[in-house]
């Protein structure tokens, strides 16, 4: 048989069966209604933990962005410096960070979806729960119990296919958000603990100690010339510096005549 | 012939579109068989295509079971398979005394 005619089916079967457990029909139009307003808080509930969802993969999002960025300065920093293995390494770095980017933007995609077709689900149950709100009372009004059994399983059935179709998406999105959730905590931890360098790029970021390092060199080298400059131009700037009479002024002065009496003797 | 598509509500639809969809049905219920993946999206793209496009939005006020009802536009064989298989549908409680 086919595969639509199977699947309504099966909601057919849900309905009449809950139907068959019924005893007074009017009492069935009541208790459903009182399910339908369920449901509805629990579809709304979903449309907000989808978005809660989406929100914090978004927020990780950013973080892997920051890193990727970070990695793309590394790489342009080795590189002026004349080191492309480090800056090769970032590179390498940065597209596995990019990966997973791309990965988390796949699932941002995915439940942002969930949560536009939640909440059109809720909102086309809105609109079923207050038709059959009007239809419950027409009928409790209008027709004799016997009379109102046809029209009351009409009524049913038909919501009942609804509610079945809303609780199927309902569903969805939870397995959906759970999955994601799974992935977002070990993404999280990663952030958090910084292992997510280490994963890629080895303890306590290899490739910016290497720049660290090289930026720390360049720096002292250009210290000692700078303090080489001073010497061989003679302690002037000191003295005068000196000349200006604090109290650690004499000392000074002392200290910078030491190495030319020491030169003069 | 009334239409659901699971997740957007139900469609009224002619016979000529009908019958496209009875086509359609068998190459699901192949492709299903299969566990043709591919297959099953094809089909199921065209079907849910069909219906969005030929279809009449049934009014909120009119309380109708289906006489076909096609899985979520984004379904997998297996997510149907499942379904088939074990016939539940989430909220149960519905109608219980």
């Amino acid at each position: 048989m086919s595969v639509m005619k199977r699947v309504s089916l099966i909601f057919r079967a849900k309905a009449n069966k809950a139907l068959d457990r019924m005893e007074d029909p009017r009492e069935t139009l009541d208790y459903s209604y009182q399910q339908q307003v369920e449901m509805l808080t629990r579809v709304r509930r979903g449309v907000a933990d989808v978005a809660t969802s989406r929100k914090r993969v978004e927020l990780q999002m950013n973080s892997l962005q920051k890193e990727v960025d970070r990695r793309d300065g590394q790489a342009r920093d080795a590189l002026s410096k004349g080191r492309e293995d480090l800056a090769r390494a970032a590179l390498q770095n940065k597209a596995s960070l990019q990966g997973q980017l791309n990965d988390l933007q796949g699932q941002y995609a995915n439940l942002q979806e969930q949560e536009e077709k939640l909440t059109l689900a809720s909102q086309r149950l809105q609109s079923k729960v207050d038709a059959f709100r009007t239809r419950k009372e027409t009928i409790k009004a209008t027709y004799t119990a016997a009379e109102a059994q046809t029209r009351i399983n009409e009524a049913f059935s038909g919501i009942s296919e609804e509610m079945g179709d809303v609780g199927l998406a309902i569903q969805r999105a939870e397995d959906k958000t759970a999955q994601m959730q799974a992935r977002a905590g070990a993404i999280d931890e990663l952030l958090a603990s910084g292992a997510l360098e280490d994963h890629v790029s080895g303890p306590q970021d290899a490739i910016q100690a290497e720049l660290d390092k090289l930026g720390a060199d360049h720096s002292i080298e250009a210290e000692l010339a700078q303090m080489k400059g001073e010497l061989s131009a003679g302690s002037t700037p000191q003295l005068e510096a000196s000349a200006n009479g604090d109290s650690s002024g004499s000392e000074a002065t002392q200290a910078a005549e030491r190495p030319q009496a020491g030169d003069g003797s | 012939m009334i239409v659901r598509i699971l997740g957007e509500g139900q469609f009224q639809v002619d016979a000529d579109a009908a019958a496209r969809l009875t086509a359609l049905d068998a190459e699901l219920d192949a492709a299903v068989e299969k566990h043709d993946e591919t297959a099953f999206r094809a089909a199921l793209g065209a079907a849910v295509g069909l219906v969005r496009e030929l279809g009449t939005t049934v009014p909120d006020d009119t309380f109708v079971t289906a006489d076909y009802i096609l899985p979520f536009s984004d379904a997998s064989v297996d997510e149907v398979r499942k379904l088939l298989a074990d016939g539940t549908i989430p909220g149960d409680s519905i109608g219980r005394p």
